[in-house]
């Protein structure tokens, strides 16, 4: 990698002077994403600002009906928590399925969810969940926060500080991983909540987004006899891995899955 | 080049030492500290060969900053005979056969140690679940996942 | 048997040090003052090089030296060389392009070695190798191994028309033609044997040094060979002769072949090393191990297999393009050629057999030999095919094996293309593997199966391979370079330890026990007595190293020879001691004894009485006791087998699973049944890989490495695997002293084509005939679409 000037921030107010103060600055979270393009040379900031120094940011609690899971809250204790497993066991489940044992052991939720890569399981779990993304200067909805491939509403120097899930009434996530990177080829979380059914779906199209057409079909409930239409493949992803129409097909048989595992 | 200082455990020993900021733990590991058990198998932080313990849990140490790792408690192939006797999962991997060329090894049974730390009694599933993180060319995995089961009996009793 | 005699699951010696993190692999080795290299590689696939400006980089913080094509060929460094001429079917010779370490005037594919930069450190290398400044003109490359030989296709090598290196044939064209014209039945495949990357998990590094003191190079490498890298870029490449070079392979993690050959980057930092008088190291990346370690397989093929109205084989012809890649690499030419059609008859009666094999040049990473090389490839063309025949004929695919398996009664049998396989009894293999594998219950295992949504199949292969390479005046007359035997020396040191040097390097094989438990069996010497020493040029007499599954066959066969001249000196030493008639003396278990006397001696008293000469007989023995052999094999070795694989496929995704996999090898003697098992699992595991999960693909217009990657590039992982079930069928070699066939590349030899013939017979209900490798769950769910579509219509 390119060098760099460490900084390691002990407070949010601090890490957001700091980026301020630098030229070229990134935030570093767990790195299991951000190293790896460095590494490649990929990506070239003159100063990296680690986050893993300010304790407020890591940690999962429930706070009434919502799960709250600190912006560094690493994969591994989101998929282990007690308090997630119990409330929301799509999103433990989800996090168990990111990467491997020791990526989640350093990758975090706020890593994960500020790169918007298009075939990252996070982006699932908060757009299906209808979670928030809260920051250092205000809240965003999941369904705001996804603008494009690699691209988030976050603004220059913003600063993730956790994410909030309100508890459905059930929801479950299926993925096809690509068989060599383990991302998703296509993931499906399929949420039933009080307003109604949400489907999000990773790794399909350039950004996560949700299968209206499935929700509509769906209706009010997550229901496995439920006749799902065809996924059109326009605008799907291709690549040596899956086509369009491997893709579109497959969201509808994660589609299936997720509901099946729904809980 | 912008320097910086880090101070660790490592296999139990305080080390302290002044590094180029852009420093992975595992460079630090095999190039200042001579701890070369520890090997680099890929570029992608996927093949695991690099993997250590931190704070007690697996991470590929091809992928954190030594900066990172300021503070704290790291744990190597190195570290893991006490009195020199090899540790259960390191004796289990010898007895049934889980290395062939070796490469993958340290990180093998650093995963191995860090299954058993979370899941005391895996089965063979789970063994195999836990694995991704680690690849072997030579061994088809038959054995690895055969001697983690049995370390992890071992270190049961 | 010794208790850790031959035969013996002994644990392996090598273990503890591998365990603690006490091994010493290439990359560990830091020599004192060492610099480090930073090659700058070709992004295009097909470039001139117009010009290289490297005063930046030269000047960056921490640079000791930039070089370039033009200072190697300055200093007259040759080219690498290419070990096996292979003569064309008109009887020209093949054509062989020069392959600079450097490449001067043109880059040949994505990651040809083009600029070296050497630094203090790595980093501080690779941060001015941005600065070398290439001024390239891209040309129009070619990547795909059917479009090479293609009027118009674009030229690799100028010089070189249609990209042809050799068009080639082997066997009898004209038995084969007229065996075809008699046929009931032809059954024809056109088929695809995928291209791989070999990934060891330790990726390359070669470390140059140069004593000036006494002129002589040292290169620490990770080769299978060490011997031959120092034959080959001493004289060949660097004009350095052998006794002024030292090449030492140290601990080295996995080869599989791609370790064997003389690498651009083990001549470049010998090189450079005299020129900056400082040691050099050069570390790969992953990544660029994808674009310069030796590729495997990608042949393009049509097979025949031409039947009686008995179901019986009457002939055997197929026609392969095999990609060469850009340049030829150390024994890329005998891959597709003898290596791959000597056993194209198999384990079949068929009496004519018949090849026509074209090497192509492409833009690509040169290809060379990977576990199994020639070898896999025959095997899988011809057991799909068999498959295919059995479907064709409505006859049971066990059944119509049955019918034309050479019998173990016509063993030593003559094959069409003048092998002799020395001993085998193939159908014992299928039997023993058809009853482990619950052949019989298959049916019900896949109507269970169905319940689930899941499309079951089973799919056989057997194979026969030709390894222990080989005799060196048979691979002399097939236009091998060099010869193929092996050394060993066993010393053995005063007090009655012993090391033995052999030139068999071990790089997860576990040699250093297995050979120890030859001697251990041999000598009657403990084996904590005993040292297996290899992989250092000025340590061991000679040696042609490990591949082809040689190491015990001839690697195995040497030791015995040499622990035979041993023995028969220490008769002549006890025989004096104890005034005894030599013929008298019996060696057993460590001990010579004399039949009419009943005195014994020990190995130990006869090493220090050699050592110690004073009652000896000097007038007619040397002192000592440290014997060399050099073994030369009569005959190849001829493992073989039958696996059977059980998959199960997800309809809705067309993901497959293996479910089972059986495997039933006749090995010869085995030395070590937990490590010949390990080498199956291993072998097999990689033929899963190559059948479902890996493959290098090449963007045909841009020429780029598509899977340049693990993120692209499947490797097994273990919830990709099932727990296999592996017996040995032990039928001694006939021709070695050991009695051992081999056994390091029968699992990647026979797996692949039991692997997609259970996919097929799992989707044959669907109609589906054909697949290419690897059936990935995109793969296959398209092919069951276009099935459901085809049905549709």
């Amino acid at each position: 990698m390119y060098d760099f000037t460490y900084h390691r921030p002990a407070t949010i107010a601090d890490a957001a002077a700091a980026f301020k103060a630098c030229a070229e600055a990134q935030f570093l979270s767990g790195g299991q994403t951000l190293l790896p393009i460095m590494k490649q040379r990929l990506a070239k900031p003159a100063n990296l600002i680690d986050l893993a120094g300010i304790a407020a940011l890591r940690g999962a609690s429930v706070d009434g009906q919502t799960v709250v899971i600190g912006a560094t809250t690493p994969h591994a204790d989101v998929a282990g928590a007690a308090e997630v497993r119990s409330t929301i066991p799509a999103l433990a489940a989800l996090a168990e399925c990111i990467g491997d044992p020791q990526v989640r052991n350093r990758g975090t939720i706020a890593g994960s969810i500020a790169n918007s890569d298009p075939s990252a399981d996070y982006p699932a779990a908060l757009l299906g969940l209808g979670a928030t993304v809260r920051t250092d200067r205000r809240e965003i909805a999941a369904d705001d926060f996804f603008t494009g491939l690699f691209e988030t509403a976050l603004e220059e120097g913003e600063i993730i500080t956790a994410v909030s899930f309100p508890v459905p009434k059930k929801a479950g996530y299926a993925k096809f991983p690509n068989p060599a990177s383990r991302y998703a080829i296509v993931g499906v979380m399929a949420v039933e909540t009080a307003a109604g059914v949400r489907i999000a779906v990773t790794g399909a199209r350039p950004c996560v987004f949700r299968a209206t057409s499935f929700e509509a079909a769906l209706g009010a409930s997550l229901s496995s006899a439920a006749a799902l239409p065809a996924f059109p493949a326009d605008g799907l992803n291709q690549d040596i891995h899956a086509s369009a129409e491997y893709r579109a097909h497959l969201v509808g048989v994660m589609t299936k899955r997720a509901i099946a595992a729904a809980t | 080049m912008s320097s910086i200082s880090v101070a660790m455990t490592v296999n139990g020993t305080r080390v302290s030492e002044s590094v180029p900021a852009r420093t992975l733990l595992v460079q630090l590991l095999r190039e200042q500290l001579g701890l070369t058990g520890t090997h680099v198998g890929c570029d992608t932080s996927q093949c695991g060969a690099c993997n250590v313990l931190v704070n007690g849990r697996a991470v590929k140490s091809c992928t954190m900053l030594a900066a990172q790792a300021d503070g704290a408690e790291v744990l190597t192939i190195e570290g893991l005979e006490s009195d020199g006797q090899l540790h259960p999962m390191q004796a289990a991997f010898k007895e049934h056969h889980a290395l062939q060329c070796g490469f993958c090894t340290p990180g093998m049974v650093i995963t191995a140690i860090d299954l058993v730390a979370n899941d005391a009694n895996p089965g063979e599933a789970t063994i195999r679940k836990y694995l991704e993180g680690n690849f072997c060319r030579c061994t088809g995995y038959h054995n690895i996942v055969k001697a983690i089961a049995a370390g992890a009996e071992a270190m049961r009793s | 048997m010794a208790d850790n005699g031959i035969g013996a699951s002994v644990r392996r010696v090598e273990d503890d040090r591998f365990l603690t993190g006490r091994g010493t692999f290439t990359d560990d080795i830091d020599r004192p003052g060492q610099s480090h290299a930073w090659i700058v590689r070709s992004p295009h696939a097909n470039a001139k090089i117009k010009s290289i400006d490297i005063a930046k980089a030269a000047a960056a913080e921490g640079v000791l030296a930039v070089f370039t094509g033009a200072d190697m060929a300055a200093d007259e460094v040759g080219s690498l060389p290419c070990g096996w001429d292979i003569t064309n079917r008109d009887g020209s010779a093949m054509k062989t392009p020069p392959h600079p370490p450097l490449a001067v005037d043109q880059a040949r594919h994505v990651g040809d070695q083009v600029a070296l930069v050497i630094a203090e450190s790595r980093a501080l290398a690779r941060d001015a190798a941005e600065l070398v400044a290439i001024d390239y003109e891209p040309l129009a490359a070619v990547t795909a191994t059917a479009a090479a030989n293609k009027p118009g296709a674009p030229q690799v090598w100028d010089e070189i028309p249609d990209n042809l290196c050799y068009d080639s044939g082997w066997g009898d064209e004209a038995a084969t033609d007229a065996a075809f014209k008699q046929a009931a039945h032809v059954t024809t495949l056109e088929l695809i044997n995928s291209r791989i990357i070999p990934n060891p998990i330790e990726p390359r590094v070669a470390i140059g040094e140069y004593d000036a003191g006494n002129g002589k190079h040292t290169l620490y490498t990770t080769s299978q060979n060490p011997h031959v890298i120092r034959l080959l870029m001493g004289p060949f490449v660097l004009g350095l002769a052998e006794h002024k070079l030292r090449v030492v392979a140290p601990d080295v993690g996995g080869g599989f072949g791609s370790k064997i050959f003389h690498y651009a980057e083990e001549a470049i930092v010998t090189w450079a090393a005299k020129k900056v008088g400082r040691p050099v190291k050069w570390t790969a990346e992953r990544s660029e191990a994808f674009v310069s370690d030796a590729h495997g397989r990608d042949h393009v093929t049509t097979a025949e297999l031409a039947l009686d109205r008995g179901a019986k084989f009457l002939g055997f012809r197929v026609r392969i393009t095999a990609n060469m890649g850009a340049y030829l690499s150390t024994f890329s030419t005998s891959v597709p050629s003898f290596f791959c059609t000597s056993v194209l008859g198999g384990v079949y009666t068929t009496p004519a057999v018949y090849a026509q094999i074209k090497a192509v040049f492409t833009n690509t990473v040169p290809v060379d030999a990977y576990r199994g090389a020639g070898r896999a490839e025959a095997n899988y063309q011809l057991e799909r095919v068999v498959d295919k025949a059995a479907r064709e004929l409505g006859i049971d695919p066990v059944e119509l094996r049955r019918r034309n398996l050479i019998p173990s009664s016509a063993m030593p049998y003559m094959t069409p293309m003048a092998l002799e396989y020395d001993s085998g009894d193939f159908a014992a293999n299928m039997d023993a593997c058809l009853k482990a594998a619950d052949y019989a219950g298959f049916e019900q295992r896949r109507a269970a199966a169905a319940k689930q949504g899941k499309l079951r199949g089973i799919g056989l292969s057997v194979y026969v391979e030709a390894a222990g390479l080989g005799p060196s005046h048979l691979a002399g007359k097939l236009g091998a370079h060099a010869g193929l035997y092996e050394s060993a020396e066993v010393r053995v040191h005063p007090t009655g330890s012993v090391t033995v040097f052999t030139g068999s390097h071990s790089h997860g094989q576990g040699h250093e026990t297995t050979f120890a438990q030859v001697v251990s069996e041999q000598l009657g010497v403990p084996l904590e007595s005993i040292e297996i020493v290899h992989g250092d040029t000025d340590l061991i007499p000679f040696g042609m190293g490990t591949f082809g599954s040689r190491s015990i066959a001839v690697g195995g066969s040497a030791i015995m020879v040499a622990c035979d001249k041993v023995i028969a000196k220490g008769k002549k030493i006890a025989a004096h001691m104890l005034e005894a008639e030599e013929a008298n003396i019996a060696f057993a278990d460590g001990v010579f004894s004399d039949s009419a006397s009943n005195q014994t001696l020990t190995l130990g008293d006869i090493a220090l009485s050699a050592y110690v000469p004073h009652n000896y007989p000097l007038d007619s023995l040397e002192p000592g006791l440290d014997e060399t052999a050099f073994y030369d094999p009569p005959n190849f070795t001829y493992p073989n087998g039958c696996f059977i694989c059980e998959v199960e496929i997800d309809e809705e995704t067309g993901a497959v699973a293996v479910v089972s996999f059986t495997a039933v090898d006749d090995f010869g003697t085995v030395i070590n049944p937990m490590v010949v098992a390990g080498q199956v699992h291993g072998g097999v595991t990689q033929g899963i890989g190559q059948a479902l999960l890996e493959n290098c693909t090449y963007d045909g217009d841009s020429g780029q490495l598509t899977t340049g990657s693990y993120m692209d590039y499947t490797l097994p992982r273990a919830d990709d695997l099932p727990t296999f079930a592996v017996e040995h069928n032990e039928i001694p070699c006939a021709h070695n002293p050991i009695g051992a066939k081999g056994c390091g590349e029968a699992g990647a030899t026979g797996s692949t084509a039991a692997v997609i013939n259970a996919v097929i017979n799992a989707l044959a209900p669907l109609g589906i005939e054909q697949l290419d490798m690897p059936a990935t769950p995109h793969v296959v769910w398209r092919a069951m679409q276009a099935a459901k579509a085809a049905a549709a219509e």
